[in-house]
């Protein structure tokens, strides 16, 4: 292989087509989404929690796939560590896009009513913890943490590409394994913040852990999908072979399982503790009008993936392997929508599971649109190889 | 063993073996003797060398079938071992939960399966090799003790139906071996 120039892997001019229809996507969305925010503010606000905490995870998975691809320097890394660069650094959009959270707070969390903390003395409790000042000042805490490390280590990997000094690779890997640790706590208190708090009386303490592993399933499927639009284009298509896909086939699978043994988990334990705090959760999930509901998400998000998955042959074949990422990442979001309608729906004790869904599913293309709109631009910016990283050469032979 | 060699020639032939000196020729040598249409052939090296398999036409192993089928197997076999117990021949109330306690069901269902899988997998494995095999005949040949340290062979053998003694001991020696020879059964 001749020596790898940055000008050899720029980004082609095709990146501004997907780039403008997502931002229109993104427009036509948000209007949507607005109209719904008039009809039904309530709703609203599900909505848009639903589909910032689904592309939330897709950023905030790039960033731990990115840290996992610099402390375990796998071949996949390499060729995709732009993309996860570009989805991380989407960080400082997602603290702004936080704001409607913030502002309908009293809408979505029940531990904001004081009177109601005040009169039930479980709530009183947890009230230093779960109190609207506390909440915000987390919040913007998550956003430092996470906005330090995606541009250090952004910014690591673009002195690379200029200098290619050999130190700049232990200082990923030594930002990488503090910043893997400091993600994990940090993520997992976020969930809690965010989904596991609309209902206060709840806990499960593998959500965390739950969440996790979710946002590396979201942050693959679509890392996956950009890379299979790549490598139809000049000039990645002389870098994906093969055994690239074979790998995310192989690590998809594996997130699949994983999510789906820690989401089991949970509920076994549930299950067998039987206790009345915590089957509050799956009671109205496990019977009455979300059963089919939850049947779809165990056939859709483990059991149809995880046969397809089985097969070696269709995880080296990219186009089978995108249809199944596609189908993920659209789970990805049933999963959440899952996590967060009923709690918020035992408030009246109606369940109603597909009700006024266009207004869920107007955010999720609205915010993802600016989001992706976002993100493409990013990517556009630099070489889409990481030119100067010591393992790149092995990694273009890899057979 | 080596006299074996002078008392049949005209007996039964297990095959023609070329030595080659590095795995680079071997794989040549195997892929061009796949072109010309031989299957029954097998290739020996002291280590793996992955395109050895592709160059002996070896795409396809049942054996993932066969994990599938035994893991298959082990599922049911483990769900439905725990719902005969708990539903129909011993059937008991704990903690008021259904009979059919499915989500109890699921971590020996899952070990069934992994277990079922791996011994299918372990034992398909030796079956589909022939293992045990106390008795091969390349081992009548003086010098394949080699092939286990620093030399690498390619037998295609006599009921190969594209086999021809001297047809096929001539395009051997043009594959540039260092030796070729006859193998007896």
């Amino acid at each position: 292989m001749n020596a790898i120039t940055a000008t050899e892997f720029a980004p082609p001019a095709a990146t501004s087509g997907p780039r403008s229809k997502a931002l229109i996507a993104g427009v036509v969305g948000l209007a949507a989404t607005g109209a719904g925010f008039a009809m039904d503010h309530h709703h609203f606000y599900q909505a848009y929690l639903i589909a910032y905490v689904f592309w939330a995870s897709v950023a905030l998975g790039s960033l731990g796939l990115m840290m996992l691809h610099h402390l375990s320097r796998g071949a996949w890394g390499l060729v995709i560590r732009r993309q996860l660069e570009a989805a991380s650094a989407t960080i400082p959009f997602l603290a702004v896009a936080f704001i409607p959270i913030a502002l309908g707070m009293s809408d979505l969390y029940h531990w904001t009513d004081t009177a109601a903390v005040a009169a039930d003395p479980i709530l009183s409790m947890k009230a230093p913890y779960l109190n609207r000042e506390f909440f915000l000042l987390r919040n913007v805490f998550y956003f430092l943490v996470w906005g330090v490390l995606a541009w250090r280590i952004r910014a690591l990997s673009a002195e690379q590409d200029r200098t290619g000094d050999a130190k700049l690779f232990t200082r990923l890997q030594g930002w990488s394994a503090i910043g893997f640790l400091l993600l994990a706590l940090t993520m997992t208190f976020a969930s809690v913040d965010w989904v596991m708090s609309l209902d206060p009386h709840w806990f499960s303490s593998l959500y965390g852990l739950w969440f996790f592993a979710g946002t590396g399933l979201s942050a693959l499927t679509f890392t996956i999908l950009v890379a299979n639009w790549l490598a139809e284009r000049e000039p990645m298509n002389k870098v994906f072979v093969r055994s690239h896909f074979h790998d995310y086939g192989k690590l998809l699978f594996a997130f699949t399982m994983l999510w789906a043994y820690l989401s089991f988990s949970q509920m076994l334990l549930i299950w067998s503790g039987n206790l009345p705090e915590e089957i509050t959760f799956y009671l109205p999930r496990m019977r009455g009008a979300w059963t089919a509901a939850s049947v779809f998400l165990l056939l859709g998000h483990f059991i149809l993936p995880f046969l397809i998955l089985l097969s070696a042959s269709l995880k080296q074949r990219r186009k089978r392997l995108m249809k199944v990422a596609a189908w993920l990442l659209c789970m990805r979001w049933f999963d959440i929508y899952w996590n967060v309608v009923p709690t918020l729906q035992a408030h009246h004790g109606e369940f109603h599971p597909f009700a006024g869904i266009w207004i869920d599913l107007a955010a999720v293309i609205g915010l993802g649109g600016v989001w992706i709109w976002i993100f493409w631009g990013l990517l556009a910016k630099r070489p889409l190889l990481p030119v100067n990283d010591p393992y790149l050469a092995e990694t273009l032979g890899y057979e | 063993m080596s006299h074996g060699h002078e008392l049949e020639t005209s007996g039964r032939l297990y095959g023609l073996m070329a030595e080659f000196e590095d795995p680079n020729t071997l794989v040549e040598a195997t892929s061009k003797a796949y072109e010309r249409g031989h299957r029954k052939m097998d290739a020996y090296a002291p280590f793996p060398i992955e395109e050895l398999a592709e160059a002996l036409g070896s795409h396809h192993s049942r054996l993932p079938l066969m994990v599938l089928v035994g893991g298959i197997i082990g599922c049911l076999a483990g769900f439905g071992m725990q719902y005969w117990v708990n539903v129909i021949e011993y059937p008991m109330n704990i903690a008021g939960r259904p009979f059919n306690s499915w989500p109890m069901f699921i971590p020996v269902t899952f070990e069934m399966t992994i277990l079922f899988s791996a011994l299918t997998a372990v034992f398909g494995m030796f079956a589909l090799c022939g293992l045990p095999t106390p008795y091969h005949p390349v081992f009548n040949n003086p010098r394949f003790s080699a092939a286990s340290q620093d030399r690498y062979f390619l037998c295609i053998e006599a009921d190969d139906p594209h086999f021809d003694r001297d047809e096929t001991h001539q395009f051997l020696a043009s594959l540039g071996p260092t030796e070729v020879t006859e193998v007896d059964h």
